[in-house]
């Protein structure tokens, strides 16, 4: 098996390609750091020189807003120059390979490239092919991971919560799609939570998810009862009608969070999601919007977070 | 031609002779004790005298794929790996599915005078799973079987209707056990490692639906139906039960099968992208015991030749497929050592047990069988490299790895067609 491409030979972040794999130092060390980070963004000056005369690359393969705005105001604040690339509207659509793709924007002199892709390990292949002294950020492949993800949604329980060694989690939905829920799985296994839990139909429970180290509840009271974290995945609508949901009111019925199956948590519960949200669908707006929801907070936190990461990979 | 190979380790799983001695070769067949000269004597001291080995299944990408592979490039491979037989599937662009494209094959492949070309036919018009080809005629110009390849064959009513015609004639059929709904958009075995990797899975019991449907089919209508490439311990329990119930089935798997698991993606390795998908290690384990007790009959390579471009992709969009001509011998030795098998059991598997299912005469070294030899030195090891293949697919999970087993001398009818 080869050494885990994400660490250089010292045992450094060569790369972020997965929460899986990195030593509990090196998480507490990212969110450490992301705490220094988050006062910066306070501040009237929100810059610092950290990455004065680097280029990152914003490269996405697939749409999304929240993740790339918050990777370009992470690197503005570094002081970085930032190349938002759209390739799902440009060379991809003409049939240039991804790997001809990296070698192009190489060739413009990058440091860092954040990518996002719909292919479970995309980022991984890129990071086998870029060079030496460059650095890749998986920014989401396709179920895979979502390191940054996962990193923020620690960093916002660890701002609540302090202690993991005490915490029950849950995560609520789509669990078979979702690269936030694995990335923070294995984020939330690694920093010593004793509990952490699934909850959906089976329909959306990927094969073997117990081998993660979670427990499963197909039965949302259940598995909501004395929770200290509810974290509520996004359920795509075109998951809807096919032959993994019968329909939007009937999964919401069942597994969408609402402030009574709120009540079954602990009282001082937080309530989380990485967005987009679907109202109505996984979540009520009077939790969305309640006194339990650090959803705004959770995308605040982002920046710090990226910051950290990218700081360590390729600080000056 | 006469040719004598001197002093070597002759073994012919066949008969069961495993004896130092000397092996005689004349006008294109096993010989008995020379009458007169030989026109060539080959030193084999320290080396196997082996039947030629069969392969059923090599992708030699023409038509279609030159891009891939050519027919030239492949045969080098095959020989240079001791491969003189082998049956290649219908997947080509286009499929084979009429007499004139089956009757080109095999003159291309026979001008070339190295390995014997076995066509295997499509089973339906562009292998789309509809209408059945004009087997009877295809059988003539060549086929010696009918297959779907990988491509599936959804409708139950299509499939029921070919085994009944291809029973009338007594042709052969090749089948995949994957259930096309159950595998629909799967790249990985469907367990903790596609889970963590975030990878489509197909399940076991993608294979075993489609088992049980085609044993059942089998059963009414006595059609002779060979399964290629098993990849699960149920699947294998299930070919077991058949066999022992007396079905005329038969069964082979794939040489990634019985080494690798779906551990071995690693980090999204797309070597490790194959068809049937590396299952767990209790699978793979299963494959390799059922091939030495006798439920799996023979090991093939699944040779598939695909260029970097179709590897070096994401893993679920790579290309899947493995190079294996050059790897049969040294993948089957290693299985054999791990199993505890005589080499000439080791060697049945890639010899006399494929012949059997084909129905050809070579496969085996008794007097009068057609002059297919492989001459190897066992324990010769080299390491793989991109470099060291013929073939021009360097696709294989095992690039970097040591492997013993090296061919030294190539025969087809009587002639040395490779040696190094």
């Amino acid at each position: 098996m080869q050494r885990n491409p994400q660490l250089n030979a010292n045992g450094e972040l060569q790369h972020l390609l997965s929460i899986e794999g990195l030593p509990r130092e090196v998480l507490t060390r990212i969110l450490d750091t992301a705490e220094s980070f988050a006062g910066v963004t306070e501040r009237e000056v929100k810059t610092v020189p950290l990455l004065r005369g680097k280029s990152v690359f914003n490269l996405f393969f697939e749409p999304s807003t929240r993740t790339r705005t918050t990777f370009e105001i992470a690197a503005k604040r570094l002081s970085a120059d930032v190349i938002n690339l759209n390739i799902a509207l440009s060379s991809q659509t003409k049939g240039e390979s991804l790997l001809d793709t990296v070698a192009n924007l190489s060739a413009m002199h990058a440091d860092i490239f954040v990518v996002r892709h719909g292919s479970s390990g995309a980022p991984y292949l890129i990071a086998r092919h870029v060079k030496p002294h460059e650095h890749v950020i998986n920014a989401g492949d396709g179920r895979h991971a979502h390191p940054t993800q996962g990193l923020l949604d620690l960093f916002t329980i660890r701002h609540y919560r302090k202690d993991f060694s005490r915490l029950t989690a849950a995560i609520v939905g789509d669990v078979l799609h979702s690269r936030v829920a694995r990335s923070l799985i294995h984020g939330l296994t690694t920093l010593g939570a004793p509990e952490v839990r699934v909850i959906g139909p089976q329909t959306l429970m990927p094969a073997g998810v117990e081998s993660l180290g979670v427990r499963v509840f197909h039965d949302m009271r259940a598995g909501l009862k004395d929770c200290d974290v509810v974290v509520m995945l996004r359920l795509q609508n075109e998951r809807m009608g096919g032959p993994l949901l019968p329909s939007a009111q009937e999964f919401f019925k069942h597994y969408g969070l609402t402030a009574e199956k709120l009540a079954l948590a602990r009282p001082d519960a937080i309530v989380m999601h990485p967005g987009p949200m679907n109202r109505g669908v996984e979540i009520d707006s009077t939790v969305a919007d309640g006194p339990h929801s650090v959803i705004l907070p959770q995308v605040t936190f982002g920046i710090a977070v990226r910051m950290a990461v990218m700081s360590m990979i390729a600080g000056n | 031609m006469k040719l004598h190979i001197r002093g070597g380790r002759v073994v012919d799983p066949a008969s069961g002779r495993d004896a130092v001695g000397d092996l005689y070769l004349a006008d294109g067949r096993i010989a008995e004790a020379p009458a007169g000269r030989a026109d060539r004597v080959i030193e084999a001291k320290g080396l196997v005298v082996a039947p030629g080995f069969i392969d059923l299944s090599a992708r030699l990408r023409e038509p279609g794929y030159e891009y891939k592979a050519t027919l030239e490039s492949e045969m080098d491979a095959a020989v240079a790996g001791g491969v003189t037989s082998l049956a290649c599937p219908p997947d080509t662009d286009p499929p084979l599915d009429e007499p004139g494209l089956v009757d080109m094959l095999r003159r291309r492949a026979k001008a070339l005078t190295r390995a014997r070309l076995y066509p295997v036919g499509a089973l339906t018009v562009k292998l789309k799973g509809e209408a059945l080809t004009e087997m009877a005629e295809l059988a003539e110009s060549g086929c010696v079987a009918f297959s779907q390849a990988n491509a599936p064959l959804g409708d139950t009513q299509v499939l029921w209707r070919a085994l009944q015609y291809a029973a009338t004639f007594r042709l052969p059929v090749w089948l995949r056990a994957e259930d096309l709904w159950l595998a629909k958009g799967g790249v990985a075995h469907d367990g903790e490692i596609a889970t963590r990797l975030g990878l489509p899975g197909i399940p076991a019991f993608a294979e075993t639906i489609a088992l049980g449907t085609i044993l059942e089919l089998v059963r009414a209508t006595g059609a002779r139906v060979h399964v290629c490439r098993l990849s699960s311990a149920a699947g294998v329990e299930l070919m077991r039960r058949a066999k022992q119930a007396g079905l005329p089935v038969t069964c082979d798997v794939g040489i990634h099968h019985v080494h690798l698991c779906d551990l071995d993606i690693g980090y999204f390795d797309s070597h490790c992208r194959l068809e049937p998908p590396l299952r767990s290690a209790r699978d793979r384990d299963a494959l390799a015991r059922a091939l030495v007790d006798g439920t799996a009959d023979c090991l093939c390579s699944d040779h598939t030749p695909v260029d970097e471009d179709g590897k070096n992709l994401p893993f679920a969009e790579a290309e899947p497929g493995a190079t294996g001509l050059e790897l049969l011998l040294p993948l089957a030795l290693k299985w054999g050592e791990a199993s505890g098998l005589a080499l000439a059991a080791t060697l049945a598997r890639i010899t006399s047990e494929p012949a059997r299912i084909l129905g050809v005469a070579s496969g085996r070294l008794a007097v009068g069988a057609p002059a297919d030899v492989t001459v190897f030195d066992p324990g010769a090891a080299q390491r793989l490299t991109a470099a060291s293949l013929k073939s021009q697919g360097k696709n294989t999970p095992f690039l970097g790895y040591e492997l013993a087993g090296r061919v030294r001398y190539t025969i087809v009818a009587g002639n040395v067609v490779y040696e190094a």
